[in-house]
């Protein structure tokens, strides 16, 4: 216990003394950046999961063709959760002479339990509670094809119901495909007077659930294992794959950025520490003298760092805690998504990885301190005792390793992550060391500051190439955050262009392929691109039959149990990639065999390799091809895509349908009506809203993770900081050497800005390059967009990197050519 | 009286770096033999290289010998392990260095205080307050080392010395920082503390003046006791 006061004092002395300062900045920065990263990232997916919720209307939805057992509601119920009931159906809807078949949704009050659906009755406003009894919302398409106006009746059975508003934005719609009618909402207890609801009729029965997150699994659980056969949950991860690709995109995007954060904030902290630890080599063997035993001076020196912890973490946590809270009330967006309030556990985890790093990064330098040699005090020339630094590299890899694979979520993407950058530092280490050296033998014809200069940088070769490291990994997240970034998400919001598709025609005839072109022609929309569709259920895979029980996943059961969507083609469609084997050659070049290309992402659930076979059933009609190719498929491209591509021949006599995907701009709106009263067989898909809510999280991600990437800065900054202050210290006693030696105070600053400019030039450039490295990881892996660094990061790198470290540099020393050399000798 | 310090066949040997990387054996110190009795001063003396600082290390256990032992209060010194040697300096010794070695973060009066706060001492602060009295520099109490002189901080080093009232006090070179008038203030003041409270002195020294102030002297040269 005395120790432990003992320790408070020396820490309350020391801190006046300014010998904590940096190491608790590079804490507090630590914590502060992670738990800003972190509390403000799960808000933000928090929101981006209850835009994706707001599109199912719920957390979880249970469907089914028949009306659902009461007993799920009340299960529901007993968990505290919100419940609401729809029905879904297909009606004619009348107006005058005009009849148009529509999707009806009776809704109960209290729908949606997620999201808001805005609507328009003279003033757009998000609809409170569903439509009132004998009034009905509808969609804009639904106005346009019976040119109707809100306040008009529309006749729905037997029933007429006013024109309450109309709907502007829709949500649960978007999720399914299935809404390719125009929609009606009405309130549920209107549905008996319209005679509709008829033993027979065509009716999805929905209930929809919402409330906390853990009880909401838990009735998952429990429902899973107690539905029937026309029974189905649907919950976000039901989502279409666009808006899931573009969340985990977005997910993996924040993670990242803390993980920058982590890595820059341990680098500093191992600076400070290692600092610390050099300064207060003195304090430990004048300790020992006085009878201190190794323990004892440990203790010393632990209970300082714990203290110092505690303090940093509830800092760096209420940093984090305000900047988040200023970050959300700063983006206009996230004020009116009304965030749910952080999470404690972002904070906690923040706190506890500041610990980690705290303990990985500077408590082994620490160990250092336990063994200095008592006989220091006799022999100043003793250094610092060199404590196995595999053992510590060891130490702060492994927290480094814990802390990725926890951030990241993914053990794949957490050790790829690790590797990068263990062989990313190694590469910076290794050619800062060789660049010194070599400049130091081509110094020779230059003046005599630049020689004593290079000379000084080579001498301690290790050292400084250390240094370079560091204020290479500071400069890095500086140039992450600009240029990388700007280019990054310019190449990402260019993913969905304006003009990308935004309606999708199926179940085109073979015989209505030209009219529909003729269509095109005629209202002036570019001519879409025709695909063949044919339908066909896997059955075997190397003559080895499988059906849904070959598979232990749900969702792959699923897939398997349905039909495929198959298509054939002669050339790859250009927004699809190839991963393995090879495309088939043109038609006169081909064998005679048939050849399939598969999506990459279908062929590891379904366990399919390269060079199997695989076996379809088409309309009763077996066909056998082997799987030639495997291709990458962009979801979030909002095109046209196909799991299996087989070659023509194959399907050629195949019973086939068309699809095609394309832009309609808004004013060509009522185009889209003509088409579909033209062609009354087809299915038109509006897809416009999903490519909104798509493009909503790219903007709202490109908007916060500048704001998420400044921490990470902060903490390069701090980085920074620590590595010049390092660097002061090995020039404070050297410069004063010289200056009794006779060096005027010209010749050492000359010294000090050639050998700042070296070091800042060469960091510069090891800092573009790793941002352009970091920056080609983000936009392959994460974003999976091309990306091509403007080559103007090199110079901004070489230069921005020289002349900073030069101006940091010359504050740091610039006492020491105006100070008497005694007084920094005695100090 | 009885011995408080006896150095028994002490020696030191280290490996000299060379050019092939195999280290020559080089001899510090060759068989020291000598036996100091409590309240006694012995100056060891020798010049540069002659082995004295490497001999003071040893007798106070700030290093370890290649041979020999050293009894201090009839504890065998290189019996006991690291730990056992800080304890029983601790309990046994005071310590003034040629580069004073206060902590330069801690202002006079805690640069005392901290041996007595080292054992868990409940009134440091006063204890702390009365020696820097008798070296007289209660005035400077609240200074950093670096805002005192060379002479006031080495009066600091000899109060932290005394205030733990050691049996043996160790000086190596304690006016070697120091000018001549100032170095004699501090040595006045060294012998008078010592005298007073009874401590056993060993001063390393290469000055023959500071010396003959003591009871006997020891020359070394190249490693060896020659007087």
């Amino acid at each position: 216990m005395n120790l432990f006061f003992l320790s408070l004092n020396l820490l309350r002395r020391d801190w006046r003394a300014g010998e904590w300062r940096v190491l608790l900045l590079a804490l507090v920065l630590a914590v502060g950046s992670l738990s800003t990263v972190g509390l403000f990232a799960d808000r933000v997916r928090q929101a981006l999961q209850q835009q994706a919720q707001s599109l199912l209307g719920a957390d979880l939805r249970i469907a089914s063709s028949r009306p659902l057992p009461p007993a799920y509601r009340a299960a529901a119920k007993e968990r505290g959760l919100q419940t609401t009931q729809s029905l879904n159906f297909l009606s004619m809807a009348q107006h005058g002479e005009q009849a148009v078949l529509s999707e009806i949704q009776a809704v109960e009050s209290g729908y949606p339990l997620r999201g808001k659906i805005v609507i328009s009755d003279g003033s757009e406003h998000a609809a409170q509670g569903s439509p009132r009894s004998g009034t009905v919302w509808v969609s804009g398409r639904m106005l346009r094809r019976l040119e109707l106006s809100v306040g008009d009746e529309v006749g729905i059975g037997k029933q007429r119901f006013r024109v309450a508003a109309q709907i502007v934005r829709d949500l649960d719609h978007a999720v399914s495909f299935a809404s390719f009618a125009p929609r009606v909402v009405m309130n549920a207890d209107d549905l008996a007077a319209t005679g509709l609801l008829q033993e027979g009729s065509r009716i999805s029965y929905r209930l929809m659930v919402a409330g906390e997150a853990k009880q909401v699994e838990a009735l998952r659980e429990e429902l899973k294992a107690k539905l029937s056969g026309n029974e189905k949950l649907e919950d976000v991860r039901d989502a279409r794959p666009e808006i899931r690709t573009a969340l985990e995109r977005a997910e993996h995007f924040f993670g990242l950025a803390a993980l920058t954060a982590a890595i820059l904030a341990g680098v500093a902290m191992a600076l400070a520490a290692r600092r610390f630890v050099l300064r207060h080599l003195d304090t430990c063997a004048m300790l020992r003298c006085l009878g201190a035993q190794q323990d004892q001076v440990l203790r010393l020196f632990l209970y300082q760092f714990l203290l110092l912890g505690v303090v940093a973490a509830l800092l760096g946590c209420a940093l984090g805690y305000v900047t988040q809270a200023a970050l959300v009330a700063f983006i206009e967006s996230m004020r009116d998504a009304e965030l749910p309030p952080p999470s404690v556990l972002p904070a906690l985890k923040a706190a506890a990885s500041g610990f980690a790093l705290l303990l990985g990064f500077a408590f082994l330098p620490l160990l250092q301190l336990r063994s200095v040699p008592p006989l220091r005090v006799l022999r100043r020339e003793l250094g610092a005792p060199q404590a196995s630094t595999g053992a510590a590299y060891g130490a702060a890899l492994l927290v480094l390793a814990g802390l990725f694979l926890w951030q990241a979520g993914s053990v794949n993407l957490g050790l790829a992550m690790l590797g990068g950058l263990l062989v990313g530092l190694l590469v910076f280490f290794g050619s800062a060391w060789l660049l010194l050296r070599s400049m130091e033998r081509h110094a020779m014809r230059l003046s005599a500051h630049w020689r004593h200069a290079f000379a000084n940088l080579a001498r301690h070769g290790r050292a400084n190439a250390m240094q370079i490291v560091a204020l290479g990994l500071g400069g890095m997240a500086l140039l992450l955050l600009t240029l990388v970034r700007a280019d990054l998400l310019q190449s990402w919001q260019g993913k969905l262009p304006p003009d990308t598709p935004n309606r999708f025609v199926v179940n085109i005839q073979p015989d209505q392929r030209q009219p529909l072109l003729d269509f095109f022609a005629r209202v002036s929309v570019p001519q879409p691109k025709l695909l063949p569709m044919v339908r066909g259920r896997l059955v075997a895979i190397n003559a080895r039959p499988v059906n849904g029980d070959s598979y232990a996943e749900p969702r792959t059961r699923e897939l398997v149990e349905r039909e495929f969507n198959l298509s054939y083609a002669e050339k790859m469609p250009e927004w699809n990639e190839l991963l393995q084997g090879q495309w088939w050659p043109s038609a006169s070049g081909r064998e005679g065999f048939a050849q399939l290309s598969v999506e990459d992402g279908i062929a590891t659930k379904l366990d399919i390799h390269l060079g199997d076979e695989l076996t379809y059933n088409v309309g009763g009609t077996p066909f056998t091809a082997r799987v030639t190719s495997l291709r990458k498929v962009q979801w979030d491209s909002m095109q046209v895509n196909f799991f299996v591509i087989t070659t023509p021949e194959l399907l050629n006599d195949s019973p086939v349908s068309y699809i095609t995907s394309f832009y309609l701009p808004s004013e060509k709106i009522r185009a889209g009506d003509q088409l579909a009263r033209e062609f009354p067989n087809l299915l038109l898909i509006d897809t416009g809203e999903m490519i909104a809510q798509v493009r909503g999280i790219i903007e709202q991600v490109s908007q916060t993770i500048s704001i998420v990437f400044l921490f990470t800065l902060l903490s390069g900054i701090a980085v920074l900081y620590a590595a010049m202050l390092a660097a002061q210290d090995e020039r404070v006693h050297e410069a004063a050497i010289l200056r009794t030696l006779g060096a005027d105070s010209a010749y050492l600053r000359s010294l000090h800005l050639s050998e700042f400019a070296v070091l800042g030039l060469l960091s510069g450039l090891l800092a573009a390059g790793g941002a352009v490295l970091l920056g080609w990881v983000l936009a392959h892996f994460v974003l999976e967009i091309p990306y091509r660094a403007s080559l103007i990061i090199w110079p901004v790198g070489a230069l921005g990197g020289m002349l900073l470290v030069m101006l940091a540099g010359w504050l740091g020393t610039r006492r020491l050519t105006v100070l008497p050399p005694l007084a920094i000798l005695r100090e | 009286m009885a011995a408080i310090v006896q150095s028994i066949g002490l020696s030191k040997q280290v490996l000299s770096p060379s050019i092939d990387g195999k280290g020559q054996p080089l001899t510090i110190l060759h068989e020291v033999s000598f036996t100091v009795d409590a309240g006694e001063s012995l100056a060891i003396l020798g010049a540069s290289g002659s082995g004295k600082s490497t001999l003071l290390g040893l007798l106070a256990g700030l290093d370890v010998p290649s041979g020999g032992s050293v009894l201090l209060d009839s504890a065998d010194l290189f019996a006991l392990d690291e730990d056992g040697r800080a304890r029983l300096r601790g309990k046994l010794a005071g310590f003034v260095f040629q580069s004073f070695q206060l902590l330069p973060s801690l202002n006079a009066l805690e640069n005392v205080m901290l041996p007595l706060e080292l054992r868990g001492a409940t009134d440091a602060r006063e204890r702390a307050a009365e020696s820097l009295r008798q070296v007289g520099l209660s005035a400077r109490a609240h200074h950093l080392p670096k805002h005192l002189s060379g002479g006031e901080q080495q009066r600091v080093a000899l109060a932290r010395a005394f205030v733990t009232r050691p049996k043996i006090l160790f000086a190596d070179e304690p006016t070697g920082n120091l000018d001549a008038a100032t170095g004699a203030q501090v040595i006045e003041l060294m012998l008078e503390l010592n005298r007073a409270q009874g401590t056993t002195l060993i001063l390393v020294t290469h000055d023959e003046v500071l010396a003959k102030q003591c009871g006997r002297q020891l020359r070394l040269e190249a490693g060896r006791v020659v007087s």
